[in-house]
Order: structure tokens, then sequence, then C-alpha cells
């Protein structure tokens, strides 16, 4: 985990957007809105499709989506080699920009993407992560989660989730969508929006994997307020759907997300060496994990997030007096082993 | 980390920073290069800006754009741009456009080779321009990282992923290839040719001895190495990426294979670029924190060349003689030290 005393300061970084969502579900309405709307920002696009974009940009650049292996082949060490190159190539045009948004084409994992950031020291010392944000079509989302992995993994993997397109269909639907949704990634912010129209200030500059920033980590339907639902579990496996007060809760067949929580105290000495031997073994399978950790004896917050198998974490700032003191972790992932991981976080509580 | 050492040499260590000629770059130095007596150095964007040995200053704007790529055979510069343009400048400020990519992409590398051959690659092609006519082209599996020519004839190492190519683009032979795993980048011959080495995405290199394509794995450093350089005679690979100089010992027919690195300069930050003196055991050794050390081999004695500035050294270049030194860091500044 990394030492941030050395790092340079995360907001002297730029910040780079990350943009996926399937074919047709509406990335480059999002794309033109963000470069035509009169925000006063200088945007460098790394676009894959060419000519999509409408608005006279200089710094719009090409990408072939290189995915890289490292360290002989580890699958979860695998990085985007055109975004090192175009990064460290744009970094030449500093001042010219203020942030950097990179398009996925629609097949695209957004991991190799994050984890960029993560592997390579010379793009992780001028850029940051912002977000990544996901655009889904409302009328075939639904589709593409039984067909395509790649639609379930950017739902999965976003901090930011468009449901685009909504006006094509009704709202029972809507609702349906939304619950699947839920039922994959509890986490992201989920936006219901036509032709991509959304305020920009809620896809830009979120923030996301920025360690001070993991604050809330509560399932973000819990408090959006616009569902009420109360929580009798009737597990219903057969059809893999359960009501919670009228609101649907899918239980996606291999994309999952839990949470863990304790108020008691972990122990540091026994809770590093669990999770960096969870990720070295189980990595594939986690696509993200975050938490905020309560560690015995330490007045300070401890904060981490990983994506597969890479991990960074830091003390974040003391625990406030009164301030409930308690340890988070969230995991979203494909098959992920539950049970284990329950499991073995009991042996780390101090 | 390293927030708690600091990074100084001793106070005893010899110094030429008073014989530096101040340059005022202005911008980020990429590249540093000598033609004839003038030191060139490449900015991020759009100029090169020529010194002459009497100081005189002169700025060419050659590119429309930020400067990807620039090498030297010591007559002109050659830089590749994110205008598409490959450009060659002459000591005397005179440059001509040598190519234009059709479709304006990125020109990410660039290479000069023997009889005025000049390589260049976009995305996944390599081209090379060799006396007149069409340029020829290779494309290779992946986005090419490095280009080098080999020392003699006309043939070109193209480096992608999980390999390098080699290829003569005079014949119609397929490329031979040099195969790896992972992601390669800057690769260079031994001044001989009988090696050819790549910096990896990993922080390693992997070097290959031509003649029957035999492995070398060079390992241990902290970072991913940006710049490597052969010293005079080819006896030792001179390498960054590690909080020390790190020298491969290149003397034998098995280059550094089965043999311990030399290690000298150990310091508190990163060595970030190094240049080998032109005539004997010396490299110049520009680190994280501005600093530039001469260091010799025969007995590892150290000359300070720059004191710690705001940026890390971006640039070195030693003239064809050995008498000046030519230096630019990522925060613009820039300067000529007169050894002779």
């Amino acid at each position: 985990m990394s030492d941030k005393a050395s790092d340079v300061a995360q907001s002297e970084k730029i910040p780079v957007t990350v943009l996926t969502g399937y074919l047709g579900a509406g990335k480059t309405t999002l794309l033109n809105r963000i470069l035509s709307e009169p925000h006063g920002k200088k945007y460098a696009v790394i676009v894959n499709e060419f000519g999509e974009i409408g608005i006279d940009n200089e710094l719009v650049v090409g990408a072939d989506e290189e995915v890289f292996e490292m360290n002989n082949g580890c699958i979860c060490c695998t990085v985007r080699g055109d975004l090192i190159r175009i990064i460290e190539g744009l970094m030449r045009r500093k001042g010219k920009f203020d942030a950097i948004i990179v398009e996925t084409t629609g097949l695209a994992d957004p991991a190799p993407v994050a984890q960029t950031f993560f592997v390579d020291e010379n793009v992780g010392k001028k850029a940051r992560l912002d977000a990544v944000v996901t655009v889904a079509d409302a009328k075939w989302l639904k589709d593409r989660l039984k067909d395509a992995p790649e639609a379930k993994n950017q739902i999965a993997f976003a901090d930011v989730i468009l449901l685009n397109k909504t006006d094509l269909v009704t709202e029972a639907e809507l609702r349906e969508i939304e619950a699947r949704i839920r039922g994959i990634n509890p986490y992201a912010k989920l936006h219901r929006t036509q032709r991509s129209q959304i305020a920009l200030d809620q896809v830009l500059g979120r923030n996301a994997f920025d360690l001070d920033r993991i604050l809330d980590i509560e399932p973000e339907f819990l408090h959006t307020g616009d569902h009420d639902h109360g929580h009798d579990h009737h597990h219903d496996h057969g059809d893999h759907h359960h009501h919670h007060g009228g609101l649907k809760h899918y239980h996606d067949e291999d994309m999952q997300s839990f949470s863990i929580k304790t108020d008691k105290p972990l122990n540091p000495d026994k809770f590093f060496p669990w999770i960096q031997d969870l990720v070295a073994k189980d990595g594939p399978s986690i696509l993200r994990c975050k938490g905020i950790l309560n560690f015995k004896d330490d007045p300070d917050r401890f904060v981490f997030q990983g994506v597969h198998m890479i991990l960074d974490g830091d003390h974040q700032r003391p625990w406030k007096d009164g301030e409930h003191r308690d340890s988070k972790l969230v995991f979203i992932g494909r098959d992920l082993p539950e049970d284990r991981i329950r499991k073995g976080f009991e042996t780390v509580i101090a | 980390m390293t927030a708690n050492k600091m990074a100084q040499t001793d106070t005893n260590t010899p110094s030429v920073v008073d014989r530096t000629r101040p340059v005022a770059a202005g911008a980020p130095v990429v590249a540093a290069h000598f033609l004839g007596r003038t030191a060139a150095f490449v900015l991020g964007e759009e100029a090169v800006l020529l010194v002459s040995d009497k100081s005189d200053e002169t700025r060419v704007a050659v590119h429309s754009g930020g400067i990807m790529s620039a090498t030297s055979d010591g007559e002109r510069i050659v830089t590749g741009g994110d205008d598409g343009k490959v450009v060659s400048t002459g000591p005397d400020g005179q440059h001509t456009t040598i190519a234009t990519d059709a479709k304006h992409r990125w020109i990410d590398q660039v290479a000069v080779g023997p009889d005025g051959a000049v390589a260049w690659s976009a995305g996944k092609t390599a081209y090379v321009q060799s006396g007149k006519g069409e340029p020829r082209s290779l494309e290779v599996a992946s986005t090419v990282g490095g280009l080098a020519f080999a020392p003699k004839g006309l043939r070109l190492a193209v480096a992608h992923y999980n390999g390098v190519s080699l290829w003569f683009p005079n014949a119609q032979a397929a490329p031979e290839v040099l195969d790896w795993k992972g992601s390669h980048h800057h690769v260079a011959f031994s001044p001989d040719g009988k090696f050819l080495v790549t910096a990896m995405q990993e922080p390693m290199l992997h070097g290959w001895r031509v003649v029957d394509a035999k492995h070398m794995r060079m390992s241990g450093y902290s970072a991913r190495v940006r710049s490597f350089a052969w010293t005079a005679g080819g006896k030792w690979l001179a390498t960054s990426g590690s909080e020390q100089l790190v020298l491969w010992p290149f003397q034998s027919k098995d280059g550094p294979m089965g043999k311990q690195p030399q290690m000298f300069a150990a310091f508190a930050v990163r060595l970030a670029v190094v240049a080998c003196h032109p005539k004997q055991d010396v490299v110049a050794a520009g680190y994280a924190d501005g600093t530039i050390l001469l260091v010799r081999i025969d007995d590892g004695a150290e000359v300070l060349g720059k004191k710690p500035g705001t940026g890390p050294v971006t640039a070195l270049a030693w003239n064809a003689t050995g008498t000046m030194l030519a230096w630019g860091t990522e925060d613009g500044e820039a300067g000529v030290i007169d050894l002779g």
C-alpha cells in the first residue's frame, strides 16, 4: 500500500474520467455534451472511434485499446498499454487541458483501464482516476446483462451509472432494470437520463478513487430516499429475486456484491496478511473492493480500495470524538466466495 | 519510502557546477543532443532550442504541438510530433519535414541509422526512409514501443508487445521475431551489434544475443527503466530505474548472463537519465531531484554536475569529444557544462 507523504498532491494530478457503456448506449452523446457545454474547461479526449465526436477539439487522440499483461501473464495485472503512451504524450502539453476523458469501446473491460493508474508509476504520478462512468441503455440493458459479460462488468465496475433512454421504457420497466443494476452494483450513483442529459458535476470531478473520499460506503439505494422498503427477507432463489415491500431485489447469477461490518476493532497484523492473501488468490473474481477500517489502538481511520489484485490504502484521518468507530468493507465481483471471505474476516478481529 | 531521507551528495564531492552555462529553456526539456559544438534541447512542445558554444540561443518551432520523440546522428536532430510530422533540424536551425502521417497520427518513435536512414512509427506501423524514394513500412501486432537501427547494414529493430521484430527494410523476407512476453519500450543494439536490449513495462530490461536469440534478463529495479546506454566501446550497459547507477557487464561474449551488475552512486532518490561519455568509462547520471553526478566506473569516483533543483533531470547528452555535457529538466531548467 502506498505511502501518501511521498506522493504528489492529488489535486495537482490531472483527473481522468473513464466512460464505458455497451454499444449504442449513449457514450458518444454524453461525450459530445461534455465537450460542448459552456463550462470553461478544456478536456483532452482519448477515443476509439475517430470521427464520432462532433466538436472541434485539438486534443482528441485515437487509441487502440491495447490490453497488456504484465508480470508474465498474470491476468489481474493487465494494463492499457496505449493509455500509458498517450497519457505520457499528453503530459507534454500540460497546461493545455484541465482533465482527460477516456472513452472505451462497448466491449471493453474497465479493469485494465483502472489498473493502469495504479500499476504504471509514471501515469500514476501525473494523472489520477476520477471515476468510471457507465452509460446503460434502459431498453436493452436487461438483454445485454444476459448475453454480454462485458455489459455486466461495466455495471459492476461503475462509480456512476447513467440509465439512459428512459423515454423508451415504462416506469415499471425502469424500476425492474434499476433493481437488476442494484443486484450487481448497489454502490454506484444511479441517474435516469434521456439523450445522456445530466448535470456535468454528476459525472466529472467525482473523486471516486480518492482514498480521502471513501467516507460513505453504504449501498447507494439505502439513502437515496426514493424507494421505501421494509426488510422482510423472503429469499426465493427459484427466480433470483425477492421483494422488499414492493421493490424487487434481484440477485444476479454470477455478479455479486456484499458488505461486511463490525464494531469490534481489527488487528492490523492479521488484517493486512489476510487481505493481501485474499486478493492474491481471489483477485480474478474481485472486481473492486473498498473499506473503512478501525484498527485496535489506532487513533486514525484507515481506508483502502482495490481493483482485482491491486490494493491501495492509507491512514485517512483521526477518528472524531463521539464518532462511531466501526469497520466496513465492500466487495463487488464475479462468483465471490462470500462465506469464505466472511469467515476469513472473523479471524482478523482483534 | 524516501520522504524522510534527504537526497544529498557528500559535501566533499568535487564539483563542476561552476562551469555551467545556464540555458533559459523555459519549458520542459524532453531530450538533448549535440550537433557539433551546438547543444540542441528538444522541448515538450513545438520547439528545439539550439545553443552554440558561445551561448547564442536560437529557438526553432518545428512542430505545431507536442514533441513525442527525438534522436540525432550528430549532424541533425530528428523529431516526431503529435502533429503527425517527422522533422529534421540542423545546427543552424534549418529544418525540413521528412514525412507527414496521412492520418496525422502521433509520431511515437524515431530513429536514425547508417547512411542517413530515418525510421519512425505511428501506432502499429514502422517506416524506414533510406535514400530517395517512398518509405517502406512494416506493420507489427501492437503499437511500436521503440525503434533502433543496427550499427551496420540497414536493419531495424522494432519493439512491441511480446518481443522485437528485426526487419531488413530492403529485403522481402518476413522479419525475424525475438520473443519475450510483455510490453517492450526503448530498444537499443550494443555498439558491436551483438546484443539487443529493451526496457520493459515491468521494472526490468530484457536482452537477446542476436546471433542465437539467447535471453538475458536484467532485473532488480525499483521502477521502469526509462534510460539506458552503453559506455565507450560497449563494455558496460549503464541503466536508470534504481536509486543507484546500475551497470551490466557486456565485455564477454555471453554479455551479462550469470553475472552481477556493478552499482555506484547510491542515492536517496531514483536515477532518471544516464548518458555515457563517448571516450572514457564515465557516466553522467541525472536523478529525480534534479541532481547530476558524473561517475567514473574504474573507482566509482563522483563529481557533482548539478545541484538538486525543482524537477527531475529529463535530458543528458555529451558532445562527440566528451568536452561538453548538456542537461535539461522537466521544469525547464537547462544548461551546458564545459569540461574541456
